[in-house]
């Protein structure tokens, strides 16, 4: 069931992720909710009974940020009838995460194509926001997401249908596309190093870093030429 | 799913951060905020008083660290002091050189000026530190060349505790300067984490410029003060009415200097006693963190003569460091962290990534610091819960560091 949100103020306001008046933390109570009481995450022991058909996994530990969901979609619907994930990550991810997973299942399941509409701005929304600097601990919902019903499509067989949101995928580990770049540096990344801070990646593997470099020279160029 | 406690208790574990200011400095400083509140540079009788009483604690601080009350500069803090000695030393004595040598593990308010001075055509050479924090006497020496100015090594370090070998980096330092015939390099050290801990000798440290700060020791905050040896002259970085001999400009706080010098008193005078019963406080945490809590990893030196006996930084595999904090919070206990999640860059703590640990071991530390206020208790409290926060926290985590994939993590 949606709930009723309570938008938190001043969450566009100063890095903080604490309240300017010293009232407590910057989360909304939705978001203390869901990360002190996480919703559908894969418990010990549960690995071998859940049965899913599908599985995204994106991120890594060294960035900070790391997700796995598995995903149980009724082929006939092409519904998301169950879902488990894991994350490591800070407070946001947990809870954005364990949020994602209840809108997915809600009301009978979400249809795979709507799912591959989630934006981050959705989850946000549904968490009554997160403090600016927080927000990327959501867009790993999302990618989890879209990776999970991807494999899905591969698992069927329906090549076709993997999307990859219109953009070139540059690094098929990390998910990194054109478009992740591009955005990175419009929030002022110039190096390959910046890049890693902004797309919150560790490694970057050495074959992709020709590529990496040549879009990174173009955006700029297109930008701040 | 939190584990539940009979009764919430207020646990600070994070006196590295600050500290409380002492009762007894507080008392101190009262008289210095509405009787005798006159600005020491005034002739008349207010203004004397005020002025004696800088003085006084001018002597104090001299005698505690084995200076001359002239040798002493108040500020407003630590990261003035750094700020005064850095850039003061590099702009004053840019002319003879150009190159400073530091750690990579110093704090902010020393990276930052020297990251700055660098875009202004200053070199900086940044050494390393081994798997403990530790910076080599040998690394520090070898750096030294003849267009180096200064010398900027921490005396212990804000994160994991390491005490630096400053009296041998100190004497090294000297030797090159005698054997050389140069007043080249400058010494400086900051030593805010140490005050509290360790003795302060000027003379046995051998060096030529100390950062103190009075709210790591139970002293108000933006107080501290710079040590400068005789002779030693930073360009002031703040102008005015040429109080502190010039180098340091605006009317002298004075009740912050009073209670300043009363809680370096005390935490001089207390120092073995108290570092002793911190100490203890120290091993029999990690002794219980390592009894009920699997996967961890110290920090920093081992507990021990090396190590400031406050401080204990542990990685908790597999966990990311702020939903702990936050979990803690709830409980009532509270600690710091080097996950990037907390910190502004989003970069994991710098000091950890020198010290050569793996980014995902950085993200998933803990900083706890005791202080006067903490007992045995405290981490009786804390531990009644943590081990199963932790595990709770794994089970969310999809990482498991050091063990096979489970099979359905396989993409």
């Amino acid at each position: 069931m949606a709930k009723k949100v309570e938008k938190k103020e001043n969450l566009s306001q100063g890095v903080d992720i604490r309240g300017t008046k010293g009232e407590g933390w910057l989360y909304s109570d939705i978001v203390k909710d869901h990360f002190f009481n996480p919703r559908n995450f894969m418990r010990y022991g549960e690995e071998d009974e859940f049965k899913h058909n599908a599985m995204g996994r994106v991120g890594s530990p060294a960035c900070g940020d790391e997700m796995v969901l598995w995903l149980q979609v009724d082929p006939k619907e092409e519904r998301i009838k169950d879902c488990r994930w894991r994350t490591f990550g800070c407070g946001s991810a947990i809870a954005s995460t364990s949020m994602l997973s209840e809108m997915i299942v809600e009301n009978g399941g979400m249809k795979l194509d709507d799912a591959l509409k989630v934006k981050p701005q959705d989850i946000l929304n549904r968490l009554g926001g997160l403090p600016d600097r927080k927000v990327h601990c959501s867009v790993l919902g999302d990618k989890a997401l879209q990776a999970a019903i991807n494999d899905y499509f591969r698992q069927t067989g329906q090549h076709t249908r993997i999307v990859t949101a219109g953009s070139k995928i540059i690094d098929k580990e990390l998910n990194i596309t054109d478009h992740d770049i591009e955005e990175a540096v419009l929030e002022g990344a110039q190096s390959i190093e910046d890049l890693q801070k902004k797309l919150k990646i560790g490694v970057i593997h050495k074959e992709t870093i020709p590529a990496i470099e040549d879009l990174l020279r173009f955006y700029q160029e297109k930008y701040y030429g | 799913m939190m584990p539940k406690i009979k009764k919430i208790k207020e646990v600070y574990l994070d006196h590295a951060a600050t500290t409380y200011t002492d009762k007894e400095v507080v008392k101190a400083m009262l008289p210095y905020f509405t009787e005798n509140y006159g600005n020491p540079s005034s002739l008349y009788h207010k203004g004397r008083e005020a002025n004696g009483a800088l003085n006084d604690a001018r002597r104090t601080i001299a005698k505690l660290i084995n200076a001359l009350p002239e040798n002493i500069i108040f500020t407003g803090g630590g990261s003035e002091s750094d700020n005064l000695a850095v850039y003061g030393i590099a702009y004053a004595h840019g002319g003879k050189g150009k190159h400073i040598i530091t750690t990579a593990i110093e704090h902010h308010a020393v990276l930052h000026p020297l990251e700055d001075l660098q875009k202004q055509g200053f070199e900086v050479t940044y050494l390393k530190v081994d798997e403990e924090g530790f910076v080599k006497v040998e690394d520090v020496v070898k750096a030294i060349r003849p267009d180096t100015i200064l010398v900027s090594v921490m005396y212990a370090n804000n994160e994991v505790g390491t005490i630096e070998p400053i009296a041998e980096i100190g004497r090294e330092i000297l030797k090159y300067r005698q054997e050389n015939k140069t007043i080249y390099p400058y010494f400086h050290t900051d030593a805010c984490q140490a005050a509290g801990a360790v003795a302060l000798d000027v003379e046995k440290l051998h060096v030529d410029l100390m950062t103190v700060n009075g709210s790591k020791i139970y002293g108000p905050k933006g107080t501290g003060i710079l040590y400068l040896r005789r002779g030693v002259r930073p360009k002031p970085q703040i102008l005015g009415g040429g109080q502190e001999r010039r180098l340091r400009a605006g009317t002298e706080n004075v009740p912050g200097i009073i209670g300043f010098t009363k809680a370096f008193e005390l935490a001089q005078q207390n120092c073995e006693q108290e570092s002793a019963r911190l100490q203890g406080l120290t091993t029999y945490l990690w002794k219980e963190l390592q009894a009920k809590i699997p996967k961890i990893k110290l920090n920093g030196p081992e507990i021990g003569e090396k190590r400031l006996p406050n401080n204990l930084n542990v990685t908790f595999i597999d966990v990311e460091g702020e939903a702990m904090l936050l979990y803690l919070d709830e409980y009532g206990v509270m600690c710091s962290t080097g996950s990037a999640c907390t910190s502004e860059s989003l970069d994991p703590s710098h000091v950890l990534l020198a010290m050569g640990l793996p980014y995902e071991f950085s993200h998933g530390s803990l900083r706890f610091t005791f202080g006067h206020c903490n007992t045995k208790d405290d981490v009786d409290y804390m531990m009644s819960f943590l081990p199963e926060v932790i595990k709770q926290l794994r089970e969310i985590s999809p990482v498991n560091i050091g063990v096979v994939k489970h099979a359905k993590y396989k993409a």
